[in-house]
């Protein structure tokens, strides 16, 4: 190996590195306030992707079914309990974000060309079909169970990006798409030729982080979010809602991953059950990170991404199993320098 | 209308943790602009009566009124948005936010409901507590005990409430911070808020109360006019248990 | 009668479904039972144990791929060409290689504490999975075809009825195995590791031995499971035992319910027969081709968990009227006892404590000693250090400075289980029981180091009149502290003051010099207040030695013969209970004051 395959390994893992970061961070964040260990992350990322490929390819994205379908079911729901306690005022608020939102959104789609739009109107749409999925599958899947044990919200999780892999399959079919680069553009830095792509993503994921970041220092929702993973009960106590912090920090973690995907999409082919893989590198960054730290899991993340790289050039078959073999060291060295209290059933 | 003026009423309370009744029938209540305490010793069942008013607890039975409302089945939220508000034991800071951001989440529902005047409300609680003011930067958990319980009070006042309940201010605390604080609540009462406090530093908490009830095993054992109860002797005999002897 | 009844019509249909159903339905009910024997498997990790696993189709991989290679391979290497060609010998390799490999990942995944086990078994779950893809010599991602058929006493098992017998003969055997397990001293050490570790530290068990155990036991299960379907498929390759047939695996263990055995039959069953019926239909109905049967497992596991967590079996269970519980007294030999100290001994000396976390002070230069037929108690205000001094002396925690003597030998940098095992014993100031066992059970986990039979004997039931001793000895114990009606309910169904006497009663079991209990009055009534001081009198008057940490004064003062006072991490008063009742630092502690 050379100085220039190194420097170009190097830029595929801080590529790959980046959105790795950003999906861990959406799981440190998620796990932090909801206690759930967000394993569907990955199917928001192919979600993203594979809803953008559609509207370029002048089809129907499937998700927008999922939103129609995933919105009747919360407001059959939020309806129902809405009348058996008699709180009438919250009916046209859960119509208009779980019935209305999404009939709009259909009419966009379907009355419009979406096929003919900007790239970056397309990004939007697929993002405002994508991202709200999110809250609402809080809504029907973790809600109800916000008080069981971290082991059960898992388990959840783990059938949640079941029944989410098997959806992905069932709209978007088997085989797998890529949109086009957003820049074609390449530049050539001494050794090493960088491609447009590349800096997009990388951009994009810093651009991202920071926008995280302001929105967690300097918003009062930010801080409320923050407030509800440091001291759950003290934020109760101040008005801060379990329920409102869990599908704030689900929208998010939703918004993270439907965009690395649309940001992946034009370098990787990316297929229904892409997004696990991809989801879970970002889950050992997470891991490194103790599912708490935001820049030990970025860093982790990065690593991930890099470690990737170089493993795909020297024992490309085995790529996989270093990556998650990996994570053992990490888990053990985790779980020694954490101390362990039971868990009072 | 006597009702009209008690802005809290509780009546036949009961809590269970699951087997196990921690409150059996208790009632109390506070007047309007009020200090009202209630003492007992330890494992009395104290906290739990605070934690049910809040609603962080479930009730078996009874009702709790709020300003003539009931209240017993509203949520935290919409109790903290009715103006109730709860200090608790553990005072259960944000560590690892600044002071300014701990008391700004103190206002938070006041935000939610359209109220955009938490600087000056910031303002009036730096004058209370000036200390604050010094360290708003900081990390709450950075703070020393006695800082941590006047951030934990004045986080509470940054709503507004109409009614503070304290859980055990005084725990923990040196005896010189202890008397502090208890100037601070008995120059709170001159604000307006009614105040529900929880002590077991019995006669602390007596010397700035209006009226006094006295828990014992889940249930009200002895209530009075504060300074009529300081003198009771069965207060003494209930933290000693010199009652069976007798 | 009933239940006996039904599991006979149950073996009896076993017996003669091949004889009567479809080639199809033989070949179903064969899958049933593989994928029922990793369930089991999971029963016990998961539902039994607490520790999740998403990883059980990679041991299902190891034994099905080690017979595959070994039955199949041309030139094996020079050291194991005796190894090769039978089956037989691939079911020993697999199970060497497997508990070679479960022990390994079980070392290092088992310390993982809550949540990081079940990644960590998501995580080596996709490394084996691609590893049997990518290996050369194990065929890659085609596989390994040509496997030899089974061959059981002369006959070749080549048809899927004959096969049928030898994997319910299995499925049996291991039910049979693991009821044995569950009902021993080793088992109910596993059933206390799922939310009963710290008391059962303090009973003596060797928790962390416990989970390789069921861990191990797990794995081998499944990796059995595994070289039966390699024979039965006779081909193999990395599909089946990727991670999603692992999380196939815990759903049917949590659908049919996840802590009863029989829970593990009827989720393979259930999952199994869906799963058919689902790939048939749904494509149809969907018009594509796909696994889609994934959506309506992944809503029914989301349904199953928020509305019957328990899983079918115990909705199932419901119709069926239970099996009358043994009621009599258990008899067996009497167990060995320690010899009993002197009445007056000194069992217990702190000198000079000290702890200190971070800048936090406390205990403060604190000293206590407890003799033997005495109660000696330690009370203070709420947050005045009394806990932590209780925990330094029953090795939860250590001193940061100072000594901790029991009988005479130093203490301080002991465990919770090795003081356990020197005699003295413990109860806990929020009750620690396992709800879903009988008091009889939980009293007998106090005895666990004065039976030493292990898990092997246990699974095939060779130490019955060990167990039979120590159930004796618990019955002993709950009469003495008068929990007799009670000793066949449940315990999680008593109310708070008997579930107080049935923690003594446990720690009585462990034959202790000296009982250490924390806050045991909390939370009773006064009746009930009386009777625990009725019986720890007994006690005293028995020779045993009592340390009581406590807040109720009145149950303090009529019982204790000494007091030590603690404030702020020191100890402001000591002496009978009158003197230190009247002493005005007291008295300032107590109801505080400004002055």
């Amino acid at each position: 190996m050379d100085l220039q395959i190194a420097l170009l390994l190097g830029q595929d893992g801080i590529t790959n590195g980046a959105i790795y970061a950003l999906l861990s961070l959406a799981l440190v964040l998620v796990f932090t306030v909801t206690r759930v260990i967000f394993i569907p992350q990955g199917e928001f990322v192919a979600f993203g992707a594979l809803t953008l490929a559609s509207f370029q390819a002048g089809k129907t994205p499937g998700t927008l079914w999922l939103l129609i379908g995933a919105g009747v079911a919360v407001a059959l729901v939020d309806i129902t309990l809405a009348l058996r306690s008699g709180v009438f005022r919250r009916i046209p608020g859960i119509v208009g974000w779980n019935l209305a939102y999404p009939a709009l959104a259909s009419a966009i789609v379907f009355l419009l060309k979406p096929s003919e739009f900007p790239l970056l109107a397309q990004i939007v749409l697929a993002l405002a079909l994508v991202v709200p999925l999110g809250p609402m599958l809080y809504r029907l899947a973790f809600q109800p169970l916000a008080e069981a044990s971290v082991l059960v919200l898992l388990i959840v999780a783990v059938a949640v990006h079941l029944a989410l892999v098997g959806l992905g399959l069932l709209f978007f079919g088997a085989e797998g798409s890529r949109t086009p680069a957003f820049s074609d553009a390449s530049f050539d830095l001494g050794l090493v030729n960088v491609n447009g792509q590349t800096l997009w993503v990388v951009g994009a994921s810093l651009l991202l982080i920071v926008v995280l970041g302001v929105f967690f220092e300097r918003t009062i929702y930010g801080k409320a979010l923050r407030a509800t993973a440091m001291n759950r009960t003290g934020a109760r106590l101040m008005g801060i809602s379990t329920v409102m912090a869990g599908k704030l920090s689900f929208l998010l973690a939703a918004l993270i991953g439907a965009f690395s995907g649309i940001l992946i999409a034009p370098i990787t082919t990316i297929y229904y059950d892409t997004g696990f893989l991809i989801g879970l590198k970002g889950f050992v960054g997470a891991i490194v990170g103790g599912l708490a730290s935001y820049p030990i899991a970025a860093a982790g993340a990065i690593l991930v991404g890099l470690l990737e790289a170089f493993s795909s050039f020297w024992a490309s078959a085995f790529k996989e199993v270093i990556v998650f073999t990996l994570i053992i060291p990490v888990l053990v060295w985790r779980s020694l320098t954490t101390r362990h209290v039971e868990e009072d059933e | 209308m006597s009702e009209a003026r008690n802005i809290l009423e509780v009546e036949g309370l009961c809590v269970s943790y699951g087997k196990v009744e921690a409150l059996h029938s208790a009632g109390i209540k506070v007047g309007q602009g009020q200090i009202v305490t209630v003492i007992g010793p330890n494992g009395a069942g104290k906290t739990t009566m605070l934690s049910s008013i809040m609603g962080v607890l479930p009730h078996t039975r009874g009702v709790i009124r709020f300003q003539g409302l009931e209240v017993g089945d509203a949520e935290v939220e919409q109790r903290v948005a009715l103006g109730i508000n709860l200090v608790p034991e553990s005072r259960a800071l944000f560590g690892e936010m600044s002071v300014e951001d701990n008391l700004l989440l103190g206002a938070f529902m006041r935000h939610r409901l359209g109220h955009r005047d938490h600087e000056q409300t910031m303002d009036e609680v730096f004058q209370i507590f000036p200390r604050l003011k010094e360290r708003r930067a900081q990390h709450a958990g950075t703070l020393s005990g006695g800082e941590r319980q006047m951030l934990a009070v004045a986080r509470a006042l940054m709503a507004k409430p109409a009614l503070l309940m304290l859980d055990e201010p005084s725990l923990g605390l040196a005896p010189l911070i202890v008397r502090e604080i208890f100037r601070v609540i008995s120059d709170l009462k001159r604000t307006g808020v009614s105040i529900l406090l929880v002590e077991q530093n019995a006669r602390a908490a007596l010397q700035v109360a209006d009226y006094g009830y006295v828990l014992e095993t889940g249930e009200i054992a002895l209530e009075g006019a504060s300074d009529q109860l300081i003198d009771d002797p069965k207060v003494v005999e209930s933290y000693l248990g010199l009652g069976g002897r007798r | 009668m009933r239940p006996r009844l039904l599991l006979a019509g149950f073996l009896g249909l076993l017996l003669i479904a091949p004889r009567v159903v479809s080639e199809f339905h033989v070949t179903l009910l064969n899958y049933i039972g593989l994928y029922a024997i990793v369930a089991l498997g999971l029963v016990l990790l998961t539902g039994v144990g607490g520790l999740t696993s998403f990883g059980q189709a990679a041991f299902v991989g190891l034994g099905a791929y080690t017979t595959a290679y070994l039955s199949t391979a041309q030139n094996l290497p020079g050291w194991c060409v005796a190894l090769g060609g039978s089956p037989w010998i691939g079911l020993l390799a697999g199970i060497v290689v497997t508990t070679l490999v479960a022990f390994v990942l079980g070392l290092l995944t088992l310390r993982l504490s809550g949540h990081y086990l079940p990644l960590g078994t998501i995580a080596w779950g996709i490394s084996l999975y691609f590893l049997f893809g990518n290996l050369e010599f194990l065929g890659g991602h085609t596989g390994m075809s040509g496997i030899p058929a089974l061959s059981l006493l002369g006959f070749e098992l080549r048809e899927s009825r004959s096969f049928y017998y030898v994997i319910w003969a299995v499925v049996l055997v291991a039910v049979w195995l693991t009821q044995n397990l569950l009902d021993s001293r080793e088992g109910r050490a596993i059933r206390a590791l799922k939310g009963g570790v710290v008391m059962a530290e303090a009973m003596g068990v060797d928790t962390a031995r416990s989970k390789v155990a069921v861990f191990l036991i797990a794995a081998l299960f499944a990796s059995v499971s595994g070289w039966l379907y390699a024979h039965l498929q006779r081909f193999v390759n990395p599909t089946p035992f990727g991670l999603h047939i692992g999380i196939e695996y815990l759903f049917m263990a949590v659908v049919g319910g996840s802590a009863h055995v029989w829970g593990a039959l009827v989720g393979a069953g259930v999952i199994t027969i869906l799963k058919q019926w689902l790939q048939d239909w749904l494509p149809r109905l969907l018009g594509a081709s796909g696994n889609f049967e994934m959506i309506v497992f992944g809503v029914m596991m989301i349904f199953v968990l928020q509305r019957a967590r328990d899983g079918l079996w115990p909705i199932l269970t419901r119709f069926v009227p239970r099996r009358a519980a043994k009621r009599e007294l258990p008899h067996g030999a009497l167990l060995p006892k320690k010899a009993a100290p002197e009445f007056g001994e000194v069992l217990l000396e702190a000198k000079n404590v000290f702890k200190r976390f971070g800048g936090l002070v406390a205990n403060n230069n604190m000293s206590l000693t407890v003799r033997a037929g005495e109660v000696m108690a330690l009370i203070g205000p709420n947050g005045a250090g009394k806990s932590t001094m209780f925990n330094c002396v029953s090795g939860v925690d250590s001193a940061t400075e100072g000594e901790v003597l029991f009988r005479g030998e130093v203490v301080s940098a002991l465990n919770s289980r090795e003081i356990a095992r020197l005699g003295m014993s413990r109860t806990f100031q929020h009750v620690r029981l396992l709800p879903t066992m009988t008091v009889l059970e939980n009293v007998a986990i106090g005895g666990h180091l004065r039976g030493s039979k292990g898990v092997l004997p246990a699974m095939l039931h060779l130490e019955r009149g060990e167990e039979a001793s120590l159930l004796a000895e618990a019955a002993r114990q709950i009469v003495r502290v008068g929990l007799r009606d009670s000793m066949f309910e449940l315990a999680g169904s008593l109310a708070l003051g008997q579930q107080r006497t049935l923690e003594i009663a446990r720690a009585l079991c462990a034959d202790p010099c000296l009982l250490l209990l924390d806050e045991p009055a909390a939370g009773l009534r006064y009746l009930e207040k009386e009777a625990l001081a009725e019986l720890l009198r007994k006690l005293r008057g028995e020779g045993m030695g009592i340390l009581l940490v406590e807040h109720d004064m009145d149950f303090v003062m009529g019982l204790a013969d000494r007091v030590v006072v603690m404030e702020f991490g020191e100890k402001i008063a000591e002496g009978l209970p009158e003197e230190v009742q009247c002493d005005p630092a007291v008295v300032e502690a107590y109801l505080g004051g400004v002055d």
